[in-house]
């Protein structure tokens, strides 16, 4: 028989608790946040607070209640956010976000449910998923923060990084091309494609709350500065001179057919929203299958 | 339940339908899963079942999709389930690992076929025994079932999502193609005679509540999307809380939990058919369709007058690792027939080790043993 | 838009007048809000907070100038910055002048 010897480190509810409530409620949003999860992992300079932010603005302004709303992420520097939300939030496996926000939220239609994730998480491992998502049209909000390369796993090439780009797996410069994400996306399907960057806030706010009302897959993509990871190699400096460089090079083109939304850091970021189209959504078509002829069961 | 779900009566169906039959008797309300034979009948019944109980049916794009939709869905409140084969089941490893680190009540039904990789599509195999319990990365304690008949592939699916609610983990049924395939009398009992476990709701308010704190028995309550208590699920070592905690101590009493929560119940899982053991010198260990085979042989045996019994795994996991101790003692053999090169029977050996001679009757799949096969071998070592 | 004289409506609109609360501890110095506040009201101060990052602070003297536009509070990525209203005031001469030279400066920055 093999022996086991007990754990020796208890969990302590009480001290977890009176942790928890030390730090919080300092700010308006904090309601929004899991009590004791701020400061978040992210690096100074990092995009992600900002979308992070966004999506609890667009919260706020649709009035949803948290109670009626759930973050699915997966894995990743991005993968973290639905950590830090007070609601009900699924960190789950590398690339399959979005066919268990499909599992929640046909089972939960009432439920806003929302997918925060990645570029290399949704188009690399989890691509698949995505398109298919979007065929169908699910009712799933998908945010894919883009910050060109995997920043949680110290810099590798993305399906996303430009061509030419150095980053830890592409030393001489990326050989590969990267994928349009709105075009992808509204090939696939997607009901709502937008673009925007984290200097964007405002309008990013404003796209998110606009797909919240979007029965159907609704897709934004946010563009976002990871100077840890992608900055550093590619010797464009802080966070900061990112969002500048963002400013500097983004035009708003709405309703631009998306295979022509421009995504060139060196010349000009295309950002807006490209696509906003009525389709039954998968839970219109199974509703009127439930309720068909009973005959042809 | 007044939705059609139970179809009271009696059936002449095959083990793939009776699988989806008792799924939908236990409450199914959720199916995802991706065509793959012998195992695409299941989800064809649900595709058409579904629909007409109030249940979601989707056919998603491959099976990693399928067991991360169920997940989903389980955590939406609902009792889902997914079935698939060989390949689509090493597909699913990675999400069976969510879960397990989750605590996601569900059920996964695997109708083996003969591996590896794309093998005899068409025909039987038991080789994904030990995929089952050691497929997904790192320790977690398992529950796999294994029918031996169609009016099982119904009794034993809906123990299946009993135990998963019990337990609150995916839990296997792990039957093969002859079980899936065979045409079997059906009985279906009425819908209030059929044991239901339902999942176990917290009783303490949101801000008392710790979501992955066992109880009693190692098993937390759970609170699922949309029910006020805002939990944080994740695949990462958490805490009670469910936060993430990169610390050793955290995976300690965690990964202890989860293992032992299957560990110190195992004596209420287990479920076994024993016959002819009083006197047995040589025990016939069968599972799934073989024990069919093996229980011919057994009994020929017997009216031969040799002294040999028979014992069948319903729970192929967790396995009467006890059971088999207390028997190594007075039984000289143990005989394991199944369609694999040897995995029942190493924990057999384990479990005995030199105490008896372990004879393993492997068929490397495509085919069952005969009840001939299976006799041969009792007669040589009974004399 | 230039106005040559204070428009004879001004007293019909306010202008908001926000109150700063800067978590100090939970800045990491990124900046954001400094570079895109429409009034350039902060700047980094000197003061160090736990985690060593400096924390923004009002310039001295560009207090009474946050409009209470929220915009530092939506693009700070670590929840540490919003503004409350104050008061509001009404529109004076004074405010007009600042608001032209304000669009003077943003004319000239375009086209250098
Ligand atoms: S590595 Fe990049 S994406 Fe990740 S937290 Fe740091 S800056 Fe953000
Ligand atoms: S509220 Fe607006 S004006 Fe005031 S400091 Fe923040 S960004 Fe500047
Ligand atoms: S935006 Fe937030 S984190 Fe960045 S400098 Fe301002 S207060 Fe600090």
């Amino acid at each position: 028989m093999i022996r086991r010897v007990p754990p020796t480190e208890p969990f302590e509810v009480e001290r977890h608790l009176s942790k928890n409530e030390a730090l919080h409620g300092i700010h308006p949003d904090d309601t929004y946040l899991k009590p004791g999860r701020i400061p978040h992992i992210w690096c100074p300079g990092c995009g992600l607070g900002v979308v992070l932010n966004a999506y609890i603005q667009a919260l706020k302004a649709r009035e949803i209640p948290q109670d009626r709303a759930s973050v699915i992420s997966g894995i990743g520097c991005t993968g973290r956010a639905a950590g830090y939300l007070n609601m009900d939030t699924y960190h789950t496996t590398h690339g399959r976000a979005i066919p268990f926000a499909t599992g929640l939220s046909l089972i939960r239609p009432e439920l806003s449910v929302t997918v925060l994730s990645g570029d290399g998480d949704l188009f690399a491992i989890g691509g698949n998923h995505l398109i298919h998502a979007a065929r169908r049209n699910v009712n799933v909000k998908v945010i894919c923060v883009n910050n060109f390369n995997y920043g949680m796993t110290g810099g590798q090439s993305a399906p996303t990084t430009p061509l030419e780009a150095r980053t830890s797996t592409t030393p001489y410069g990326n050989v590969e091309h990267p994928f349009n994400l709105v075009s992808l996306a509204a090939a696939s399907g997607a009901v709502y494609v937008a673009r925007w960057t984290a200097f964007h806030a405002r309008f990013l706010v404003e796209s998110i709350s606009e797909a919240f009302m979007k029965p159907g897959f609704t897709f934004i993509e946010v563009i976002t500065p990871c100077p840890t990871g992608y900055n550093r190699p590619n010797k464009l400096g802080a966070g900061l001179d990112m969002m500048k460089l963002f400013r500097e090079k983004s035009e708003i083109h709405h309703g631009l057919d998306p295979n022509e939304a421009e995504l060139d850091l060196k010349r000009r970021i295309v950002v807006g929203k490209f696509v906003d189209l009525e389709k039954p959504t998968f839970a219109d078509g199974y509703e009127k299958l439930m309720n068909g002829d009973p005959k042809r069961a | 339940m007044n939705n059609g779900a139970v179809l009271t009566g009696e059936h002449f169906l095959n083990g793939d339908v009776a699988c989806a039959e008792g799924a939908l008797a236990a409450g199914c309300n959720f199916f995802a899963g991706y065509p793959i034979t012998p195992a695409t009948e299941v989800a064809e019944r649900m595709s058409r079942r579904l629909p007409k109980t109030g249940g979601i049916y989707i056919q998603m794009e491959d099976e990693i999709a399928s067991m991360a939709a169920i997940l989903g869905a389980s955590w939406g409140g609902a009792k889902a389930m997914t079935s698939t084969s060989g390949p689509g089941f090493s597909l699913m490893m990675e999400n069976i690992g969510l879960g397990m680190m989750t605590e996601t009540p569900c059920v996964l039904v695997n109708i083996m076929r003969a591996g590896p990789s794309t093998g005899l599509p068409t025909l039987v195999g038991q080789a994904d025994v030990m995929q089952a319990r050691w497929g997904s990365h790192g320790d977690y304690g398992v529950i796999a079932i294994s029918p031996a008949s169609v009016q099982e592939m119904f009794d034993l699916t809906i123990e299946a999502f009993n135990l998963s609610e019990q337990y609150r983990q995916p839990v296997f049924i792990l039957s093969d193609e002859v079980v899936g395939h065979m045409y079997e009398k059906l009985v279906i009992p009425p819908a209030e005679r059929i044991h239901r476990i339902e999942r176990r709701k917290p009783e303490k308010r949101p801000d008392e509540y710790v979501p992955f704190m066992g109880e009693e028995d190692l098993v937390p309550p759970m609170a699922c999307a949309g029910e006020g208590y805002r939990v944080h699920v994740t695949g990462l070592t958490h805490d009670e809380m469910g936060y993430p905690h990169m610390f050793h101590t955290t995976q300690e009493r965690l990964v202890r939990r989860l293992v032992d929560k299957i560990r110190l119940n195992a004596d209420k899982i287990i479920r076994l058919e024993s016959d002819f053991m009083e006197d047995a010198k040589v025990v016939v260990i069968a599972y799934g369709c073989v024990s069919r085979s093996a229980r011919e042989a057994v009994e020929r045996a017997r009216s031969k007058g040799l002294k040999v019994g028979m014992l069948r795994l319903i729970t192929v996991w967790p396995f009467p690792t006890k059971k088999l101790r207390e028997l190594a003692g007075r039984v000289e053999t143990f005989i394991i027939p199944e369609i694999n090169y040897g995995q029942v029977a190493y924990e057999v050996e384990r479990c005995a080790g030199d105490r008896a001679e372990i004879v393993q009757v492997g068929i490397m799949g495509g085919t069952v043993h005969s009840p001939e096969d299976i006799y041969d071998v009792i007669e040589e070592f009974a004399q | 838009m230039r106005f040559w004289r204070l428009p004879l409506d001004a007293k019909k609109y306010s202008i908001p007048v926000g109150e700063l609360h800067i978590i100090d501890d939970r800045c990491k110095g990124c900046g954001y809000c400094i570079e895109f506040c429409p009034n350039g009201v902060l700047v980094l101060s000197k003061k160090f907070n736990v985690k060593g990052y400096h924390p923004p602070e009002p310039l001295p003297g560009k207090e009474m100038e946050c409009v209470n536009c929220n915009l530092c509070q939506v693009i700070c990525p670590e929840f540490a910055i919003y503004s409350t209203l104050k008061f509001s005031k009404e529109l004076s001469e004074e405010d007009i002048e600042r608001y032209n030279e304000l669009v003077r400066q943003r004319r000239k920055d375009f086209h250098e």
